[in-house]
């Protein structure tokens, strides 16, 4: 070391004391500049890995009630419904043979099926009750229409045809249902947006307590850094470098929580399929799984968390030390 | 290296702890700051290490007006000083080499780079052997030892020591002594800031006296 070298000409100041060589190979790597653990950053990843929990929860949920209205729209869309009106004066069952002819000759019809009249009744049973006489009501019979997949119906010139050949019928594209089921989904995803941002800011709050927190308790290492000449850039590196690891470790439990939460769900899902239970379920929610854009997502929220802890904190500090001569 | 005119400095709204400051600390020099407990002393170092500003009067360091410097400008210049307090200042958590290391890391270096560096300081300080202790469980005298090692160890021009035998007892200060004048020897200016009479027999040297809040220098 050239500083010392001019002091050649003293014995080593502390030469009784020397090192022995063994001792020098084993020092160790240095240690992070800010403390790894303390009661703020044990409370702090407790607090990053619930938002985190919350976070996945919510948008695990939003992409359940999005798969679900997506299966729901396939479904309703992939079917139309021509309503014959009993008239008097009309042959009802000529009328429907017509309607069907004319569906079958439609552009992308795959299946037509005309429900009998006992079909019919059974259609209405829950409302009426049973032993009905259908022909003593003006209760419409229904043509149920099986759209090929990929196909683009012209509803338009069904419904001219229609208008034209039988005029007691209508054609019901189910587009109101699908309409109203957008909407649905829209308000859950809005919903969903809308609890994501909360548990963002409540993150983006604990973060700014914790490192005010933080770096109250750190004042002396603040100050020595201060004193070796440390820049706020540099202080600040090192409380961000803290806060990531933490946000990353905070990010990691709540969000391996959430995606072993979806897992057990989505395993109890496929055990009770074909119970009676599982059935009501998987018509409500569908196949109650977030598939793999949804763990990708929840991991995504994870590296997020961090990032947000990270940046949270050091703006923070950044403004704290502003504060500090 | 330093330089002194007129200077003045109260805290808050109190009347002036150190009034009238004419004086100048010259490169490789080698000097005493004394005077009674209470006298101004720390506030005298803190104002040399840009930790404080002055109230009026102008500082100027290493040819530069200290009031026209932005932060990290003191924080670069605060690099070239290295500073021994009396209370050692070691980091809790971090093992004697750590501390040592810590003005390195500062500087942006990395550990391949300095460790080697700071190996020998601390064997030349007689702390080779406790380089993984952290501070808790030093003495008294190897904590000064490794605070002194700190602040050395980036080859500051000035180093600045508040009563650096303050708590080691008269054969570990007399030693702490001689590393001082070795380390001035190898070209880095000294302000010692003590009250110990006895320490500042043992070398000759010049002599910044502190009296109620005025500056008195005796070549």
């Amino acid at each position: 070391m050239s500083m010392i070298e001019p002091v050649e000409t003293m014995a080593e100041p502390w030469d009784d004391l020397d090192a022995s060589p063994a001792l020098v190979r084993s020092v160790p790597a240095a240690a992070p500049i800010v403390p790894r653990g303390s009661i703020s950053g044990r409370s702090l990843t407790a607090v990053v890995a619930i938002m985190t929990f919350l976070a996945a929860l919510t948008t695990g949920a939003a992409m359940v009630v999005l798969n679900a209205a997506s299966d729901w729209q396939s479904e309703v869309g992939r079917e139309v419904t021509i309503q014959v009106r009993p008239t008097p004066g009309r042959d009802v069952e000529a009328d429907l043979r017509k309607a069907a002819d004319l569906a079958r000759a439609a552009i992308g019809t795959a299946d037509v099926r005309v429900y009998s009249r006992e079909e019919s009744a059974r259609l209405v049973e829950p409302w009426l009750g049973s032993g009905l006489a259908l022909e003593d009501l003006p209760i419409p019979r229904l043509i149920v229409i099986k759209l090929a997949a990929g196909a683009r119906p012209d509803f338009t010139a069904l419904r001219q045809a229609l208008a034209a050949q039988v005029a007691t019928a209508s054609l019901d594209d189910h587009r109101r249902w699908i309409g109203r089921m957008r909407t649905m989904a829209r308000t859950a995803v809005g919903g969903g947006i809308a609890i994501l941002a909360l548990v963002l800011a409540a993150t983006v709050l604990s973060v700014t307590f914790a490192t005010r927190g933080t770096m109250a308790a750190n004042r002396p290492i603040i100050e020595v850094l201060h004193y070796v000449g440390a820049t706020d850039v540099f202080i600040a590196d090192q409380f961000q470098r803290h806060f990531l690891a933490l946000g990353f470790k905070g990010g990691a439990i709540g969000g391996g929580a959430a995606i072993l939460l979806f897992a057990v769900v989505e395993a109890a899902n496929s055990w009770f399929a074909g119970t009676a239970g599982g059935d009501e379920i998987a018509a409500l929610f569908g196949n109650l799984t977030i598939g793999v854009s949804g763990y990708v997502a929840i991991l995504l929220q994870v590296v997020f968390m961090a990032l947000v802890t990270a940046f949270a904190s050091r703006h923070t500090v950044s403004r704290t030390l502003k504060t500090i001569d | 290296m330093i330089r002194f005119e007129n200077v003045g400095l109260r805290y808050g709204l109190g009347s002036e702890v150190l009034r009238d400051l004419n004086f100048a600390i010259d490169w490789h020099s080698f000097q005493f700051l004394t005077g009674p407990s209470g006298a101004g002393k720390t506030s005298l170092l803190r104002l040399m290490l840009l930790s404080l500003r002055p109230t009026r009067g102008l500082i100027s360091m290493f040819d530069q007006d200290t009031a026209t410097l932005s932060k990290d400008d003191r924080a670069n210049l605060r690099r070239r000083i290295g500073i021994v307090f009396q209370d050692f200042r070691l980091l809790d958590h971090m093992t004697t080499y750590e501390n040592v290391a810590l003005p390195l890391r500062v500087l942006g270096k990395g550990e391949s780079e300095y460790r080697a560096e700071v190996v020998e300081l601390l064997q030349w300080v007689g702390l080779g052997e406790r380089m993984e202790a952290l501070p808790a469980i030093l003495s008294g005298g190897e904590k000064q030892r490794a605070a002194i090692a700190r602040a050395v160890i980036a080859r500051p021009q000035l180093l600045l020591a508040d009563e650096p035998t303050g708590n080691v007892d008269p054969n570990l200060g007399q030693r702490l002594l001689r590393l001082f004048i070795e380390l001035n020897k190898s070209g880095t200016a000294v302000v010692i800031a003590t009250h110990d009479i006895g320490l500042m027999d043992e070398y000759d040297a010049r002599r910044l006296v502190l009296h109620e809040g005025r500056l008195h220098v005796y070549d």
